[in-house]
């Protein structure tokens, strides 16, 4: 495994594999356990930089580095010097200096992560870019639809909604093509990207269209700032065109999952009752979340033993 | 006391080897065996002469932002570059917007004495776009204003454009406009494509710049004036500019050295030494300019030249300052791009990189031909040289260049201005 992970697209099949199926493992091991705990981090010290308010994905590290026994900080921008105009570089050499083995980074620009691991010797792992990444996102719903699915090879995946602005639908792209997935994206052509021709999937605007073949369907989060900006005309106008509501859903077929990368706006991009159906993978996405970034820290610090 | 120089057996613009003598701030005498008692002799042979080069598009940053470059440290840049001329554009703090700001640096131009530096007026009052600047007084100020920019930022309002192309007819003036439509641009961060759907950054579409390109020229046909168009960075552009020319109006056009030679997926590793504005584009893009070049669409190149200190530069993509360094890499940039790739000779070099950007810019003595009784604005090139570029050897006070390692043909050897040495055997001269 690379020292960093930094995009999707920087795991071949062999590495990308080796991460879910590790997390099961690690699942596995802990399953039962009453000391939910492994040892295998122990002295070693994890740095949560958040530079976006994000509580669940700093959880989910927390926890994943915690179960690993590592120590965790919590370097967070507000009330830090990071609101003083504290540079990312000398953030950066703070951190080096107190011997960081790895850097887990959430920032509202696209790149900060890269610019990270340009100045630290320990590994950055990129926990959401702006709009550009979110591997570990994508790792996750991977392994629960490999869970729920029994494979990835082959399978019918469609994304909808605001893949302009998502970090989860590109490193889902990326990921989900490394397993040999077939992609639909699915959303108005406002919020879809120039250049989505060069990528590696299918293109519909018509969500009715493509529900009955899919074997998943993940639901993006609408942003409230994209609400403002032209690129649909009203909330109701895209929720009844792209929202999954119970009538979409009757489409699926019988085993057709729902997933969601939270936190949902229920009733806009999904109705409640398609959020709270059996075919929903919602919870196990965030429970998977941990096992996946457990995986993830354990492969990038070169951890001992699983078992 | 300037003085005498000799330079034995130069190619003019890649012509002939010749003799070329200088004295008293002009070329007085240029034929086969030129003798002089007392001249100081230049062994020119194997180098090209050229008429010293005139930048329509440099940002000096003083008054200002003296950290990151002055009228002096950019003049040096400029002369090892081989340029005689250097207009400095308008967005200093305070702005060039008045005629004491316009005087002030073209006083700290002379007193630096390495290259003329000729001072861009802004159009608007503080780059703001809503209300002209004196643009009258900037004319008539001792830095005789001809060229006028709110450069960094496009004169969107399409009828302020159009007032300020018609007011400046009074002086024969030119306004140089920054193509960019603002509100296809906010937040924009490069090139909108296939790179940027891919790194997830804001997208700056070719569209912004055409866009106002195609309204510009028609207000510019419509009321008779000069437009200029900097920094053109798309095929469609140069398409625009095509048409335009075809229609006999008075609109010119520069390319900056970048954009003949780099690309977007060079953005990939997140590196702000690449961001720019506007942004690198696509192989394409870069071919037609190339092509634009050659076949006089585009009239000249221009530098841009965007000193940054570093912790402008050594940041997140998205908070980094646009621009690069261009006066001492442009000549080879240029070689590189066009002349390596047979689409200039020499001659075409010196008409893109020197008269054409003269004639644009106002300036009667630069851009001249190389013979008797022109001013001596020289500059020696060796066009066999190959180096690779050293950020840390730049007699700028910035280091935000993108062709850093980057091995480059041909070298200014030596450049004069007005028959004095700026430059001698590849240095600065004081």
């Amino acid at each position: 495994m690379n020292r960093h992970l930094l995009s999707a697209g920087d795991l071949d099949l062999a590495a990308a594999t080796l991460i879910l199926d590790t997390a099961e493992q690690l699942d596995h091991t802990l399953a039962g356990r009453e000391v939910k705990k492994l040892p295998t981090l122990r002295g070693r010290t994890v740095v949560n930089l958040f530079f976006e308010d994000s509580t669940r994905t700093r959880t989910s590290f927390e926890l994943a580095a915690k179960r690993l026994s590592a120590d965790v900080i919590n370097f967070s921008a507000k009330g830090s010097s990071v609101s003083k105009g504290e540079s990312l570089k000398d953030t950066a050499l703070t951190l080096e200096a107190m011997g960081a083995d790895a850097v887990v980074c959430r920032h509202a620009m696209a790149g900060a992560p890269h610019r990270l691991a340009g100045w630290i010797r320990g590994s950055v792992v990129n926990a959401g870019d702006g709009t550009h990444e979110h591997p570990t996102q994508a790792l996750l719903d991977a392994f629960t639809m490999r869970r729920r699915l029994g494979r990835l090879a082959g399978l019918r995946v469609v994304i909808v909604g605001d893949v302009l602005h998502s970090r989860v639908a590109r490193s889902n792209v990326l990921l989900l093509h490394t397993f040999g997935a077939e992609v639909t994206l699915v959303a108005p052509p406002t919020l879809l990207p120039v250049g989505v021709a060069d990528w590696p999937v299918a293109v519909s605007y018509d969500l009715d269209a493509v529900l009955a073949k899919a074997d998943a369907v993940m639901m993006l989060r609408v942003q409230r700032e994209r609400m403002n900006q032209s690129f649909f005309p009203t909330q109701r106008e895209y929720s009844r065109r792209y929202g999954l509501d119970r009538e979409r859903m009757a489409q699926l077929g019988d085993d057709a999952i729902v997933m969601h990368p939270g936190p949902m706006n229920r009733g806009m991009e999904i109705a409640a009752e398609v959020a709270d159906s059996v075919r929903s993978t919602i919870v196990e996405q965030v429970s998977n979340g941990v096992s996946v970034r457990m995986a993830v820290l354990y492969l990038l610090l070169g951890g001992g033993d699983v078992g | 006391m300037i003085a005498t120089y000799l330079i034995k057996g130069a190619s003019i613009e890649g012509g002939g080897a010749a003799d070329l003598l200088l004295r008293d701030g002009r070329i007085v005498e240029v034929g086969g065996r030129v003798d002089a008692g007392g001249a100081e002799v230049v062994d020119a042979a194997g180098l090209i002469a050229l008429p010293g080069f005139v930048d329509l598009h440099t940002h000096l940053r003083e008054p200002g932002r003296e950290d990151a470059e002055t009228v002096e440290t950019g003049s040096r840049a400029a002369a090892l570059g081989g340029f005689t001329a250097v207009h400095a554009m308008a967005n200093t703090e305070p702005v060039a917007d008045t005629a004491g700001v316009v005087e002030q640096v073209w006083r700290l131009g002379r007193e630096a004495g390495l290259c003329d530096v000729q001072p861009v007026g802004a159009v608007t009052v503080g780059l703001l776009g809503t209300q002209l600047a004196e643009l009258g007084a900037m004319a008539s100020s001792a830095a005789r204003v001809r060229v006028f920019s709110d450069d960094g930022r496009c004169v969107a309002d399409p009828a302020l454009m159009r007032r300020a192309l018609e007011y400046v007819k009074a002086f024969d003036g030119v306004i140089a406009q920054h193509a960019e439509e603002p509100r296809l641009t906010e937040g924009a961060q490069m090139n909108e494509g296939v790179s940027s759907a891919r790194l997830g950054l804001a997208g700056w579409p070719a569209a912004a710049e055409e866009a106002i390109i195609a309204r510009d020229v028609l207000l510019t046909g419509h009321v008779g004036s000069r437009l200029h168009v900097c920094h053109v960075s798309t095929a469609g552009s140069v398409e625009l500019l095509r048409w335009a020319k075809s229609k006999g109006w008075r609109v010119t056009a520069e390319v900056t050295p970048h954009h003949l030679l780099l690309t977007d997926d060079l953005v990939a590793g997140y590196d702000p030494v690449y961001k720019v504005n506007p942004p690198l584009r696509t192989a394409e893009d870069v071919a037609a300019l190339r092509a634009g070049l050659a076949d006089g669409t585009i009239d000249c190149v221009a530098t841009d030249h965007a000193p940054h200190a570093i912790e402008d530069k050594e940041s997140e993509w998205a908070a980094a300052r646009p621009g690069m360094l261009g006066l001492e890499t442009a000549l080879s940039v240029v070689v590189e791009s066009t002349v390596a790739t047979g689409l200039l000779d020499w001659a075409g070099v010196a008409r893109r990189m020197s008269r054409s950007p003269a004639v644009i810019g106002g300036l009667s003595e630069h851009g001249g031909r190389l013979v008797a009784g022109e001013p001596a604005n020289l500059v020696l090139v060796d066009p066999a040289a190959r180096t690779t570029v050293d950020p840390a050897q730049s007699a700028s006070r910035s280091r935000n260049n993108p062709y850093a390692g980057i091995e480059l043909p041909a070298r200014v050897v030596a450049t004069f201005l007005r028959g004095r040495a700026t430059v001698l055997d590849g240095k600065a001269q004081a």
